[in-house]
């Protein structure tokens, strides 16, 4: 038998439309009202804003370590707002501009960064998982709430986020490979950053772009400047669309770059040149956008303040909300405490000496100390 | 009633759920229309359709990790993981997200599901298909670990996982699903899950079992009784987490000796939490240091070796007469 040439259909598209100069292609703009225009600035603005002043909470003890999104905000607001409340995302750990714009408060996003748990808790009625820290492992969750979703006949699509690193994940990998089979309504949006902390994505994968490895799945991939935040938006309002009309997933991969650190405890100096990161910078989304809504007059001069007061604003409402009360962490282990669970509740509320907690307790008490009793002689010996 | 095997009477608990509540899917590796490889899932892809009963990508990460994203949305996945021995390629997705999402929301989303994995020795099988690994999960926060010793505990605590809020792991020891026939209710049967059973009451010593031991340590209390004059109380534990640390305290504080039995290896296994548990509930009571009847701390060493590490009546005999002379 002969040697055959199966040839399956491996297209890769690459797609940007406002360059780092600002330069525009005209065909391939979206017809964004200039309202969304405005509203997509400020959401990018306000994820940087944010960030920088998040790392200075973290220098002054006032949260702990985060993950800065500085230069992914275009990967991040261009592709959230193509999704509507009915919608789901999935996030992993470094989504905050668009975590805020799905509703998440700052103080709630910063409380979560304090330890809190409160800060994880989406409102009711939100249609957004809370952060995942460990890598690749949220996007089977996103697969089986697509799935969830066909099976109930709802009208709505899951935006599952997650980066470079992560697509070396056996669990992005199962995802992807379930998304292909179910054909559920999932757009997987990768932020390649170009590094996982240390490790640059020439070591992490030896294909040409991470959008290809769609197509081992059987749906399409597709390449965007991730620092265009026009280009993300098209390729994602292409991907919901087509989730959203029974046309299986996407993945989309945002080439962008991480300005900033890993988190607030890496230090990138450490195994990538300040050239590199220069060269970075000259891409920064947020100036070829500003030139864009410049050209057409779009621009509000304060924003920058508005941003600010907001922020300001969040971070008072943040440091006066009251002390974490410890008794919490027994509230949401499960349903229902089991009694012994409940009993070392009861040892933590005897412990904080607040008989009102006691109370709340219901009827569990502390246990006994087993020397408290008298010794008795068992009947087998008796 | 009627008399079913282990398998039968799972098959029953999962056809009766899923005929009362269309929220509950079925998924895993061949438990469509091959009905799974023992057949617990027989007949479902029959009667309830591929999109309920799912022929999962044989991937157990995958599995889990989509069960818990359904679960988000409140479809309340009963998923199988073929052998336990594979559940490490999921344990990750169990600790770090559906023990967790409860917490991790605030209540907000939870994951009401069952992973289903067959366990235990005893069925001449290769690597990896033999182990017993309830400790893993039992240690778990936010996961409830239940271990059926017979069908009709099988069917009725399985209809209790699947109607739990919070996600149950559930094991089925391979050497009970065809071992025997129980008599089975013919209405839904429901056991509660934290709760220990007395199997058989007794005084002077105390045996705690569950799933495949339970029959062991039963053997072990017949012959203590025709040989020794003494008659044991058996525990069915049931439950591993939450354990039911009131029964056990009670029944030591009656018979002050106990004996633990189980098929895990000894060490950090269940066996040191119940000990634990009845010296702090019933210390006074106590006429003997407990001890423990388990599998040896190796590695599973392969079926033709198998009867020399898990736990037989003679072993547990010998346990039971030390502590009965101490």
């Amino acid at each position: 038998m002969p040697r055959t040439l199966i040839e399956p259909q491996f297209p890769i598209e690459r797609l940007s439309i406002l360059d780092s100069d600002g330069k525009l292609d005209a065909r391939l703009e979206p017809q964004l009202a200039p309202d969304d225009l405005r509203r997509l600035y400020r959401a990018m603005v306000l994820g940087r804003r944010l960030d920088e002043r998040m790392i200075k909470l973290q220098r002054q003890g006032r949260i702990g370590t985060f993950a800065p999104i500085k230069g992914q905000e275009a990967s991040q607001i261009g592709s959230i707002f193509t999704l509507g409340p009915k919608d789901w995302m999935v996030p992993s750990f470094r989504e905050t501009a668009a975590m805020i714009w799905r509703g998440w408060p700052i103080e709630k996003i910063l409380a979560f960064y304090a330890g809190r748990l409160e800060g994880g808790q989406p409102a009711p009625g939100q249609h957004d998982l809370p952060v995942t820290i460990p890598v690749a492992t949220q996007l089977p969750h996103a697969v089986g709430l697509a799935y969830a979703i066909q099976y109930r006949g709802d009208d709505a699509v899951v935006m599952a986020y997650f980066g470079d690193g992560a697509t070396s994940e056996g669990d992005f990998h199962e995802a992807a490979n379930f998304a292909g089979v179910w054909h559920g309504p999932v757009v997987f949006v990768c932020q390649n950053n170009q590094w996982a902390i240390s490790v640059p994505l020439k070591k992490q994968t030896n294909s040409r772009t991470i959008a290809q490895k769609a197509l081992a799945y059987g749906f399409p991939g597709i390449q965007v400047d991730g620092n265009d935040v026009l280009a993300v938006y098209a390729a994602s309002r292409e991907a919901v669309d087509r989730a959203r009309a029974g046309g299986g997933p996407t993945l989309i991969e945002c080439v962008t770059y991480r300005l900033g650190m890993h988190t607030t405890a890496d230090d990138p100096t450490k195994y990538r040149t300040e050239e590199e990161v220069k060269a970075w910078e000259q891409k920064d989304p947020l100036t070829r956008f500003r030139v864009y809504l410049e050209q057409k007059k779009l621009l509000d001069a304060s924003v920058d303040e508005q941003v600010d007061e907001e922020i300001a604003r969040a971070v008072e409402r943040f440091e006066t909300m009251p002390p974490a009360d410890p008794l919490a962490m027994f509230d949401h282990a499960y349903a229902e405490l089991p009694s012994g669970v409940a009993a070392q509740r009861a040892e933590v509320t005897a412990r904080l000496e607040i008989p009102s907690h006691g109370a709340a307790a219901g009827s569990v008490e502390p246990a006994s100390p087993p020397m408290r009793g008298q010794r008795r002689t068992s009947r087998w010996t008796s | 009633m009627a008399k079913l095997n282990m398998v039968k009477a799972l098959n029953l608990a999962l056809l009766e759920e899923m005929e009362r509540d269309p929220d509950i899917v079925v998924i895993g590796e061949d438990v469509g229309v091959d009905g799974g490889v023992f057949r617990v899932t027989e007949d479902l892809h029959r009667r309830f359709g591929g999109r309920r009963v799912i022929d999962s990508p044989l991937a157990e990460a995958g599995i889990i990790g989509a069960s818990i994203g359904m679960a988000l949305y409140g479809l309340k996945p009963v998923s199988e993981i073929q052998f336990s021995g594979f559940s490490f390629q999921c344990f990750h997705q169990i600790e770090n997200h559906a023990a967790r999402y409860r917490q991790r929301s605030q209540g907000r989303f939870h994951c009401q599901m069952v992973v289903r994995m067959p366990y235990g020795g005893g069925v001449r099988a290769l690597e990896h298909h033999s182990e017993s690994e309830e400790q893993f999960y039992a240690h778990m926060p936010g996961l409830k670990m239940v271990i059926p010793s017979g069908p009709r505990t099988a069917r009725a605590l399985l209809v209790a996982s699947i109607r739990d809020p919070d996600p149950v792991v559930f094991f089925e020891h391979k050497a009970l699903y065809h071992a025997a026939k129980e008599e089975v209710p013919d209405e839904t049967e429901v056991m509660p899950i934290g709760r220990a059973q007395i199997v058989r009451e007794g005084r002077g010593l105390t045996l705690v079992a569950y799933g495949a031991m339970l029959r062991v340590a039963l053997e072990a209390a017949e012959t203590l009784q025709a040989e020794d004059g003494v008659a044991p109380e058996v525990i069915d534990l049931l439950t591993i987490s939450p354990l039911d640390r009131e029964t056990l305290a009670a029944s030591v504080g009656k018979t002050g000796r106990a004996v633990i039995v189980h098929e895990a290896p000894g060490s950090f296994g269940p066996g040191a939490e119940i000990a634990t548990s009845i010296m702090e509930g019933a210390f006074l009571s106590l006429e003997a240091p407990i001890r423990r009847v388990t599998s040896y701390d190796v590695p599973f060493p392969g079926f033709a070796r198998e009867k020399a590490t898990v736990p037989d009546a003679a072993r547990v005999l010998a346990a039971a007469r030390e502590t009965l002379a101490f």
